[in-house]
This record gives structure tokens, sequence and C-alpha cells, in this order.
């Protein structure tokens, strides 16, 4: 048997495959597909302090090998994840990690005190990425000086694992990933995806209702993987991988790359089965190649 | 039914007409719990401009067989490279998706109808609603004769109309000016429509007019098709709803048509 365990700041993962947000919605919309306690984390849907309509359809245009997507983190609120959700998945056998958005910095604080008291919230995915809304979001994460306000003032009122989920619109996401770390960020995890745009040439009009939209898919993974390398090299703290992750092969490449886990995301849109796949392969890589603990593929890059 | 992700096997792929296919198949699992309206998401791959599942809505189930008939027009890259499957081929589809349509009373009077490729699950409604003959309408739309697909199989479960934009079959003009649809429609007690986003409007306003029962199918573009990745929202008077998960069938007057 070959040891999958991984550990994120003090938090011990069963595996190193979590489903990313915005792909999985509360896990429980893919409970008729997989074994939810299989996972070593949910990453649930982008939550905000109130309710979110989103923005208005179309949301998505398929890519080459990807797709973008302009959803506008659409959610109930804070209240209603406490309420409804949260009863329902908290016994789940695996990590629920909650995706926190604002608008503000006050935003942030407000929703991350509610998410401190759930018991069975044992991490929070500080998403300062969001490429689909027009205030904060993604406005936080692409400069240090607003990446730090940020996650100071979150790391304040946050006792537990603190990972932040950073933008690869910028210049150096390196740079920015020490900025986080510098402020108490537990953990790192990237990319969010890539600020893209579609055409129709027939109509002459953006595809999407917000011109721009996020984009994901294999057609983002070299990227992904330069800057998960890029990142591992500049912090000490655990590194979260993804970005077009389709398979066990493309998860590995990102763990050899530097990071500690991974997250599945636009994958189980096509194969919602995926993460288990994923599981799988990867105890195969390892007993192929006499891999006993999967740490010793963490940031095994040999250049 | 849960949800499924599955391979199935292609027994048929026949040809109807210009751009329409009949797709048939063979599923390792009972196909009991599937209803009109429902639909499959259908991996297709085979290129990178394809990357995500194609959403079809089911033509008819054969529940001792185990087998469900897809009518698939070709519409873009995806529909098309689908329409290329040959038998014998594995076709990986995730099913049964979506919610259906609210199965007619006893006592309904219904009219059914379809445009395009919509005309799938009204055929597929009209076949299990369990309805005398004489009550079922079915009203069917298309530009022209040689788009209207061959309904003999389903002749038996009600009365059938036509219409075309050119006038080659039918009534000449969309299915709104047929007189069973423009002169008769208080005869109904439920309407069900699937087709053109501009037909169903219309379709749906005349219902919402002269209040009757009005169920439209919808058919925004999604990612996943079960309800996670929150592209193909409609606005409904209760906001955002998904299609792939709250719909595709929804109340007209649940709409903000």
């Amino acid at each position: 048997m070959v040891n999958l365990g991984i550990k994120i700041h003090e938090l011990d993962f069963k595996n190193p495959v979590l489903t990313a947000s915005g792909t999985c919605g509360f896990g429980e919309e893919i409970a008729d597909f997989i074994d939810l306690s299989l996972l070593g984390g949910i990453v649930v849907k982008g939550t905000t302090l109130k309710h979110r309509e989103g923005n208005a359809y179309p949301r998505m245009a398929e890519t080459p090998s990807g797709m973008l997507n302009a959803v506008g983190l659409q959610n109930k609120g804070v209240d209603n994840f406490i309420t409804n959700i949260y009863p329902r998945i908290k016994d789940l056998d695996t990590h629920i990690v909650v995706n926190v958005n604002g608008s503000t910095i006050e935003d942030y604080v407000a929703l991350t005190e509610r998410l401190n008291e759930l018991d069975k919230v044992p991490a929070i995915e500080l998403n300062i990425s969001c490429p689909n809304v027009k205030e904060g979001g993604m406005a936080f994460g692409i400069s240090c000086p607003s990446a730090e306000a940020v996650v100071k003032a979150v790391r304040k009122v946050y006792s537990k694992t603190l990972i932040v989920k950073l933008s690869p619109n910028v210049t150096s996401i390196a740079e920015i990933a020490k900025a986080v770390e510098g402020q108490g960020a537990d953990s790192v995890s990237l990319i969010n995806t890539l600020l893209g745009m579609a055409v129709n040439a027939e109509t002459r009009k953006p595809v999407l209702s917000t011109i721009t939209g996020g984009l994901s898919g294999p057609a983002i993974k070299p990227i992904a993987l330069r800057m998960v390398w890029q990142v591992y090299n500049a912090v000490k703290i655990p590194v979260i991988g993804m970005g077009g992750i389709m398979n066990a092969s493309d998860a590995i490449e990102f763990m050899i790359a530097g990071a500690s886990a991974i997250q599945v995301g636009t994958a189980l849109f096509i194969d919602p089965t995926i993460p288990v796949k994923i599981i799988d392969g990867i105890s195969e890589y390892m007993e192929r190649h006499k891999i006993q603990s999967v740490n010793e593929i963490i940031g095994s890059l040999q250049c | 039914m849960k949800k499924t992700v599955i391979d199935f096997l292609l027994l048929e792929n026949k040809q109807l007409n210009k751009d329409n296919f009949l797709l048939i198949l063979q599923s390792p699992l009972p196909v009991s719990g599937i209803f009109p309206g429902q639909f499959i998401n259908i991996e297709i791959k085979e290129s990178t401009e394809i990357f995500l599942r194609r959403p079809f809505s089911i033509l008819d189930v054969d529940y001792e067989k185990q087998t469900i008939s897809l009518l698939v027009k070709i519409l873009g890259r995806g529909s098309k490279k689908l329409t290329e499957a040959r038998s014998g081929q594995k076709i990986n589809g995730i099913f049964p998706l979506g919610k259906s349509f609210t199965l007619p009373e006893k006592t309904d009077n219904v009219i059914l109808i379809g445009g395009g490729s919509g005309v799938a699950p009204m055929l597929f409604l009209a076949k299990i609603a369990g309805l005398e003959p004489t009550n079922v309408t079915i009203l069917i739309g298309a530009r022209s004769a040689s788009d209207h697909v061959d309904i003999s199989a389903y002749k038996s479960f009600g009365q059938f109309y036509f219409t075309t934009e050119d006038g080659s079959l039918g009534e000449k003009g969309y299915v709104t000016n047929h007189p069973v649809f423009a002169e008769n429609l208080n005869h109904y007690t439920k309407i069900y429509t699937c087709g053109p986003d501009l037909m169903m409007k219309a379709i749906g306003r005349k219902a919402i007019e002269e209040n009757i029962f009005c169920e439209v199918s919808l058919e925004n573009m999604m990612a996943c098709g079960f309800g996670v990745c929150l592209c193909c929202v409609e606005d409904t008077k209760a906001g955002h709803k998904c299609v792939c998960t709250d719909g595709p069938v929804f109340n007209v007057n649940d709409l903000k048509w």
C-alpha cells in the first residue's frame, strides 16, 4: 500500500486530490457519481457575505482545449451556507474548504469570522483572484500591497488553515505569493483562471455578457505548471496546484513541479468521476515507481 | 434514477434527412427512470476544438431493450462529429439529466409543439403521456419539407399537423400561424413546447395571455449538465436558475417572458 497522505500547514489530508471551487458545487451535486469520502477535500463554491445573482447569460464559451466562464460568484451568501448547506455536508468524511470572496476587506473579514465558528470547516481558501466580478476579487490579488492588506486583515480573525488563491493575471506571481506568505498565509493555491475573451465573427459581438471571462482547462496547464514551479521556489509554505488537470499524469506533473496537493476543476464538467480516477492513477504511478509516500514526489523536479 | 457516467454502445446511426440523424444507444444499465424532457450529455472529443460534452434531449426509450434514441441535428462542430459515429462504437454519456415535463392527467387535452430538433421530446411525451390519441395534438414546424423527420412510428399517439416556412409541407408559415394554435388554443388544457427560443416565446406569451398551463424546454449553453458550473442560467422570476438541473423544462409563468 502506498501512502497518499499529505499535510497543508497543520491539516492532514488523506490524499492530495481536492475538487476546485466553482466546479463541484457543495459536493452534493456530484455525490451520484462518486463517493465523496474518497476525496482529499472539497473546496466549495465561492461564497460571499450576501447573496449574489452573478453575471447575465451567456456566461460560458468553449475554446480550444478549454473554456471561458463569467459566472461572477453566483451564490446564496454565507447565511444560507451555514444554515442550509453546512449541516448537510459537515459530516462527510473529507475536508470541507470554503472559498471566500469579498468586494471590500471588511466583507472578507466579516465572512471569515462567520466561517471561523464552523467546527467542520478546517480551512478557507481566500479568493483574491476572481476575474469575473466588478469590485474586489482579482483587484486584491494583482498587487502586493492590496494582497497583503486583505491577508493581514483576515489572518487576524482566522485561526485555522488559511489558503490564499492567487491570480495568474500578474507580472510576477512569485512576488504576490511571497507577499501573502509574509502576512501569515498557511498555503497558496494557484492558478485561478486567466483573463480571456471570445468573439463571434458573424455578429461581431463578444460571446460572454461580460466581454471578458476566465480561461480554464488544459489550454492553461503549461502556464499553471510554470507558475507552481516558480512559487514553489519562492515560498516556504505549501503550494496547492491547479490549472487544466485532466488526469493522474497531469496531477503528478504539478506535484513534481512543487505542489503539495492539487485541485481538479474544469475536468469535472466532462467527467465528474475524474477525481477518483486521479487518486487511483497516483497510487498506480507510485507503485510503478516504487514510491512509498506521495510526499517524495513533491518538488522532485530534476533540472 | 441516479445520474451516471456510462459507455453506451452505438447500435444504429441513421441519416433521416440532410441535417438530422437518429442514433440508437444500447445502455448496459436499466433505463426505466427516464422521462420526456430529460437529456443526456455526450462526450464527443476527437478534436481540441470540441472540449465539452454536448447535451441532447431524448427522443425515445425502449425500457425492455435498454436503448435510448436521440435525434441529432447538425448545429455545429460537436453535433457534426457525433453524426459521423459508426455503429459498434462506444459513446460516453452522462444521464439522465434535468427535470422532465409534467405528465398530463387522463382528462387533459394537450397540444405538443416542436420546432427543429425540439420535436424529439414532444414525440417521446406523446408516446408515454397515456392519453387517448384524440386528446393529443402534435404540431411540428420546420423550414422546409426536407427538414421534417419521419414521424410514422408515433402516428398512433395523436393527431399530427405540420407547418413549413416555404409551404412545402402542411401550412405555410410558423407553428403559431397554424389554425390548431392560432384559432383553437382554448381547446387545450396543457401546452408543451420545445424548439427555437423565438418560437417558444411566442407560444409562451400566448399561453400566459390565455391562462393555459404551458411548459417549455430551454436549451441554454452549458458546460457540465449537472448543476455545478452555473453557466446555463436562465433569468427567471426567482433569479438565475440552472437550465440543466432546475430545468430544462420550465413552467412559462416562472420565466420573465
